[in-house]
This record gives C-alpha cells, sequence and structure tokens, in this order.
C-alpha cells in the first residue's frame, strides 16, 4: 500500500482513459490524414478528442492543436511566435521568474539568438508582480508568457490583468495552464490569452499528449517541419489512441474539478495544519495567495529535502521537493528563490500535490511518518565523529 | 553503488540472500555543469553514466534505488583536503578521505535515519565479530584486491555497522556473480585514477583551485646546491623521477619537499631509504592503542609491500615506526597501516 501525493508531476491513468485508450489501437489506428475509411475512423475519433478537450478551456476546437505535451506546446507558443513576428520588428519577449524549464529555457535559448528577454520577479507570496509585468512591457515586446498556476506552490496568475497589458502594447500572451487545466476554471476567454498550454497527463490522461489553443488569426512559424497536420502547425502523423485518452481524460476533468476541488482542499489544509503543529521549524509557501487546491509547500528547517523525500519513499510515501524536471541537481527551487526566500529555507522544502484516489487515510499516515523522519534526520550525529 | 561491478554484486548478493536492500548511489559532483561546457565528463567514477549503471543494477536486483547528493562535503572534507595537502608539498590519498568522512560517515548516518541496519558496500576487505563482541578488519581474500590500505580509520562503531559482501571472494568470482545474475556491468573495468581527476593531471587541478599553489622556487641537492627550477611544490612526491627537468649523471629522486622554503630537495636513489617516520590521526581498530612496541607489519603505499616494523603509540593519536629495512619514498600524507598478517590493526597520516 503506498501513498502517491506527487500529482503534479504526473498523475495515473482512469480506468476508463486506459479502457477507450486499448479500445482505439486495436480499432482506430487508420492515419487520421488518409482518405480512406480507416482515416476517417482515426480523424472522426480525434475530432470527438479535440470538442472534449475544447470544452475544459472554454476554447473552440478548431483553435487547438494537439502536440506531444506541454513542453511542446510550449516551445510551439514561444518560438512559433518569435519566428512569426520577427519581421515585424518586435524582439522583446517578457515571462516571469517562476516559470517552467519548459519557458525559461526556451526563452533562454531564445535569448541566447539576439532576442531580449525581461524575466519579471514576484513577490514573497509568489504572485507575479503586475505593477513589474507593466514596466517591462514595451512597444517592442512580441510576446508576454505567464503561467496560470505554478507547478511547484499552486499559486495562480493574475492572467486576464496580464493578457490585457500585453495586448495594449500589441503584444501577444501566451500561458501555460498545464497546472490549472482540471483543477480550476480555466476558460481561454475570460483569461483573455492568445495561447494556452494544456497537458494530458496532468489530469489522468496519457503522457505524450498535450494542446496549444491558438487564438483565431494568431499567426505560428511552427519549429517543426513536415507534413501539414493540425493545420500545418504541428507536422507529424497523429498519435490517435494517445489523443482519444486526452479527450477522455478532459471530459471527465470538465464534469468533476468543481466537486473534486473542494474536496481535495479539505486533505490539503488537514495536512497543513498536521504538519505545522506538529513539527517545529515549517512554514508554507505561497498559502496566503490563491492557490490550485490539490497543491502545498512546506519548508521545514535544518533538513535536505532529497534526505526527506527518500525517507518518505521508503515509509511508502510518494511526494517531491518541486519540479521533477528538476532533481538531481542539489539547486534550490528557482520558483522558492524568486520568492525571496532566505537560503536555509529553500532547502527543505517538500510538494505535497493530491489527486483523485486520495483519501484521509493518506492525510494520517504522513502525519505519522514525517514529525519522526524529520526528527531522525534532525538528530543526526555522525559515527565518525567529523562533521 | 558506484556503478561498478564490485558493488553492484554486493548489493545483489545481500538481495538473494533474503536481505531489504536498499541501493544509494552518492552524487559526487555537478554533472550538469560537465555536459553544459561540453567537457570531457569529470571522472571516472560517479559519473552521470555510472549512475545510470548503478540504477540499471538496482533495476535488475528489484530494489529501490536513490541517488544521494553529496556535492558540498565531497568538495569540503574530499576535495579541499586533496588540494590543501599538495599546497603543503604532502601526497593525499583522497579514496581514503572518502571512506572516513563521506561512506562511513555521512552515508552511514543517512543508512541510521532509514532504519537500515548495516550500510554495505564493494570494498575488498572482511569484518569479523569475535567472540567478546569487538570487530576485526582483515585484508580482502582476494590480495592482489584488497582495500584494507584505504580503510585503517575504520572504528569499531563504524565497523559493527559495515558489510562488505564481497570481501571474501576473488574478483573473478565476483564477475561471475555478476554474470549469473545478468548484472549488465559484468565487464565493466575498474576505475583507475583518481575519480575527480580523470586525466591524472593533479598539478592543473591543484592550480585551478589554489593558483597560489604555483608559487616557483629551487630544486636543490642534499647539500643545498641549486640545480634548477620549478612552478610549485605541489607539482612533487616523495620518489618522483620523471618530471625534475634536470639533467644529471645519475638518475635523481624527490628526496624532500620543504614547502615553506619552495624547495624541492633531490638526490640519489639511494637517500631514498628510511627507516623511521611519524604518523598523526592514528586510529587503532580496537579501539586501545598498545601500550609498548608492537610488532607489525606496515604499509606506506597502496602498492607497497607490507615491511616488518615496530610501531608505539606515543601521545594520542600519534605514533612512531621504525621498519626492520630501510623503505624507499616514505611520503607525507600517504597512510601507513599496520597489519598482523592479514588483520588490519590500525593506521594513521605520514607526518
Amino acid at each position: 500500500m503506498r501513498t502517491y501525493l506527487d500529482h503534479n508531476a504526473t498523475t495515473p491513468l482512469d480506468p476508463l482513459v486506459v479502457d477507450r485508450m486499448a479500445q482505439a489501437m486495436r480499432e482506430t489506428w487508420g492515419n487520421a490524414s488518409s482518405i480512406h475509411h480507416f482515416g476517417q475512423q482515426a480523424k472522426a475519433a480525434l475530432d470527438l478528442a479535440r470538442g472534449e478537450v475544447g470544452s475544459l478551456i472554454g476554447a473552440d476546437a478548431s483553435e487547438l492543436v494537439f502536440t506531444a505535451g506541454g513542453t511542446e506546446s510550449d516551445n510551439l507558443a514561444i518560438r512559433g511566435a518569435a519566428e512569426a513576428l520577427e519581421p515585424s520588428g518586435r524582439k522583446h519577449l517578457v515571462t516571469s521568474a517562476i516559470e517552467h524549464e519548459a519557458v525559461l529555457n526556451t526563452m533562454k535559448a531564445l535569448q541566447r539568438r539576439g532576442w531580449r528577454v525581461s524575466i519579471v520577479p514576484v513577490d514573497a507570496s509568489g504572485i507575479v508582480s503586475v505593477d513589474r509585468v507593466r514596466e517591462a512591457i514595451t512597444d517592442d515586446t512580441a510576446l508576454v508568457s505567464v503561467m496560470h498556476a505554478n507547478n511547484e506552490i499552486g499559486t495562480i496568475q493574475p492572467i486576464a490583468a496580464i493578457s490585457a497589458l500585453a495586448h495594449e502594447k500589441g503584444a501577444l500572451m501566451h500561458t501555460d495552464a498545464v497546472q490549472s487545466a482540471g483543477k480550476i476554471a480555466v476558460d481561454v476567454r475570460a483569461l483573455g490569452v492568445d495561447m494556452l498550454t494544456i497537458a494530458g497527463h496532468k489530469f489522468y490522461g496519457p503522457k505524450g499528449t498535450g494542446a496549444l489553443w491558438v487564438k483565431r488569426g494568431v499567426r505560428l512559424i511552427s519549429p517543426v517541419t513536415g507534413g501539414r497536420q493540425e493545420r500545418s502547425r504541428r507536422a507529424g502523423t497523429e498519435n490517435v489512441p494517445a489523443l482519444v485518452g486526452f479527450g477522455v481524460a478532459a471530459g471527465i476533468a470538465s464534469r468533476k474539478w468543481q466537486t473534486e476541488g473542494p474536496r481535495l482542499a479539505a486533505l490539503r489544509d488537514r495536512l497543513e495544519t498536521g504538519i505545522l503543529s506538529t513539527i517545529s521549524g515549517t512554514d508554507r509557501n505561497g498559502a496566503a495567495s490563491p492557490r490550485v487546491p490539490n497543491t502545498t509547500n512546506i519548508s521545514i528547517d535544518r533538513v535536505e529535502s532529497e534526505s526527506m523525500l527518500i525517507g518518505l519513499d521508503l515509509a511508502g510515501i510518494a511526494v517531491s521537493s518541486g519540479s521533477a524536471c528538476s532533481s538531481g541537481t542539489l539547486e534550490p527551487s528557482h520558483v522558492l528563490k524568486a520568492m525571496g526566500l532566505p537560503h536555509a529555507r529553500t532547502l527543505g522544502s517538500i510538494r505535497f500535490s493530491f489527486g483523485t484516489a486520495n483519501t484521509d487515510a493518506d492525510v494520517d499516515r504522513v502525519l505519522e511518518a514525517l514529525p519522526a523522519l524529520v526528527e531522525k534526520l534532525r538528530s543526526l550525529t555522525t559515527v565518525g565523529g567529523k562533521k | 553503488m558506484s556503478g561498478g561491478v564490485d558493488s553492484s554484486v554486493a548489493a545483489a548478493l545481500l538481495a538473494e540472500q533474503g536481505h531489504d536492500v536498499i541501493g544509494v548511489s552518492m552524487q559526487l559532483y555537478d554533472n550538469s555543469q560537465v555536459t553544459e561546457s561540453g567537457q570531457r565528463a569529470f571522472g571516472t567514477c560517479c559519473t552521470i553514466d555510472d549512475l545510470y549503471d548503478a540504477r540499471r543494477v538496482a533495476a535488475t536486483i528489484g530494489i529501490p534505488h536513490y541517488i544521494v547528493n553529496f556535492e558540498s562535503q565531497f568538495g569540503e572534507h574530499v576535495i579541499s583536503n586533496f588540494v590543501r595537502e599538495y599546497v603543503t608539498g604532502r601526497t593525499p590519498i583522497p579514496c581514503s578521505h572518502c571512506n572516513s568522512d563521506l561512506k562511513f560517515a555521512e552515508l552511514l548516518d543517512r543508512a541510521r535515519a532509514y532504519d537500515a541496519d548495516r550500510l554495505a558496500t564493494g570494498h575488498y576487505a572482511r569484518i569479523v565479530r569475535d567472540d567478546r563482541g569487538r570487530y576485526h578488519l582483515y585484508r580482502g581474500a582476494d590480495n592482489s584486491k584488497d582495500q584494507t590500505y584505504f580503510l585503517f580509520s575504520l572504528t569499531q562503531e563504524q565497523l559493527a555497522r559495515a558489510s562488505f559482501p564481497v570481501g571474501h571472494l576473488d574478483k573473478d568470482t565476483v564477475r561471475e556473480h555478476a554474470r549469473r545474475l545478468n548484472l549488465h556491468v559484468t565487464q565493466k573495468p575498474d576505475s583507475q585514477e583518481i575519480c575527480f581527476v580523470p586525466d591524472g593531471d593533479y598539478a592543473s587541478f591543484v592550480e585551478k583551485r589554489a593558483p597560489e599553489a604555483a608559487r616557483p622556487g629551487t630544486i636543490v641537492d642534499n647539500d643545498g646546491r641549486v640545480l634548477g627550477t620549478h612552478g610549485g611544490v605541489h607539482r612533487f612526491t616523495i620518489g618522483q623521477r620523471k618530471g625534475l627537468g634536470l639533467s644529471s649523471t645519475e638518475p635523481l629522486y624527490v628526496l624532500e619537499i620543504k614547502p615553506d622554503a619552495a624547495q624541492v630537495v633531490v638526490g640519489s636513489r639511494g637517500h631514498l631509504g628510511r627507516t623511521q617516520l611519524t604518523a598523526s590521526e592514528v586510529n587503532w581498530i580496537s579501539g586501545e592503542a598498545p601500550s609498548d612496541w608492537l610488532r607489525v607489519s606496515a604499509q606506506i603505499r597502496h602498492r607497497h609491500e607490507a615491511a616488518p616494523a615496530k610501531v608505539r603509540s606515543t601521545e594520542k593519536g600519534h605514533a612512531e615506526l621504525e621498519f626492520d629495512m630501510p623503505q624507499s619514498a616514505v611520503t607525507p600524507g600517504q597512510a601507513v597501516v599496520f597489519y598482523n598478517g592479514d588483520e588490519v590493526l590500525g593506521g594513521g597520516w605520514i607526518d
């Protein structure tokens, strides 16, 4: 029996998703670009999925570009818009300091190719400063990209306000909504953005599926050249069975997020209260801000994240210290650093992210295991006598 | 689990015996820096490839595997000590410090925190517990692979928590086990160099971290006559013959290094032999220093054949030792390890 509290890294597949994918793998194996019966079957399955995914984010299906995941969608949005806008003379990009690496490293790659990039800081509560965005955007800004919900601390960013600022200066607005879709209301019109990224595996769909919503009229030049799939925006034969699963997952998420949210928030809040009251030197990060309901990030003094993660895993509890993509380095989280947390507090942070299968029993398990583990790790004295 | 064949087989044998095994690899350098600069991978063990090997072995055995990041501790305990020793004209052994200050200290602590009873490694050494509950350390059964020279500093408390599952095997048998257990590292060669200086260029490594090491000085003979100049004492070790840049009718060897005067003393091979030495930070495995002179065989380098000697404890943590016959190149910074047959009695750092 294991407790999984790392749903921001990825989620298990919904059983219905598995069934529909298995069925599609057996039956819907045609190439969606083919004219014949088999191609038409595949195309119909894609259209159905596109409709479901569109519904989840209030988007018209025809404006959705299917990709192989969030990272690819971010790349398509940023590189695609940058290249399309380059002839206009706009050579400036704006993003935030707490973006996922998919955005940050793409921005840095463009910076090396001559683009100016402004990275807007966040305040201590983990919210991107709208005023600083206003200052950063100039007349030659091509694109502003700020995430909807942060993956490490769950804070929800003021996207609508930032979109308005971008549009005032004639810049495009993109948001990475990978961590918000399926957890809170995500509506492309309400957010006022031009492009929006989502990924299937964050809401019980398969890995290797994602979408970029591109508002009608926005021009992109795809970094990948090839066939004319996805309205010439994403070359390559579509992975139909996976995208079928993506659609099914989006449909389930559309129906469930409103009831699931408060349930997960209650579990999350109980966990936070429990940890803060039983372990000394603990503090929540970003908790004063609006957050997605399933996420909490807690700093624990005088212990390293890594040693807690291993200890918890050995106790059957799966959590993470931040983005799964940045593990393996001892660099403190760039998100917590950007919030201005003291170095010591960034080193001992744990992210708990809840999901559908979690119950009160999972919270109990953590509250039983973690205090004892922290106490043990804090009391370590070296046998060799050198420290 | 270094990703090498010895620790892989050690883990696999324990798992096969039914122990509840947790695989752990130490990450000792920032691998990302290496790959980004496009340079040759830093290190010959514990590189990304080695960590990958360890993970694959753990998956084959069916045990969990974790990478613990000891970059800062490795830098602090092992690399900085390595640099400091060379700067002060000594010749360090980082592997010993890695054992005493990392594996059997920090890593052992971690193991305790995770309620593990033992820390097992792939060292060629044997631990025996006697009737009185005291632990004894013996050379690995494969004397050609024996690693006790690097383990002299282990205490009773550390030995009680250590386990060397391949210590009673020879290398061929270990490889046979690896093959039998389908571990893909069966044919992986032994690591040779000091792991964080893969090209063997210690001088450049030291200079990069301690530019003050490159202080020029003179090379003199036993009578103080200047024979040449050099670019820093860190470039020399006792007994060194190559790279002195001197022309002489007879081969000259480094006899002594005087870091304060930036002087390197050279002379003929005949002057290289010494019978006496003193040692610091001396550890006696039994936990008790002998009260009088003790007959031992003493080893002063990894590849030195232990020679008959007598040793006695002086003030606490110090010892003096006298070989029966002069030994070539007694080198400050290296360890002197005392044996009785195959049993390790203790050891210390040569002054």
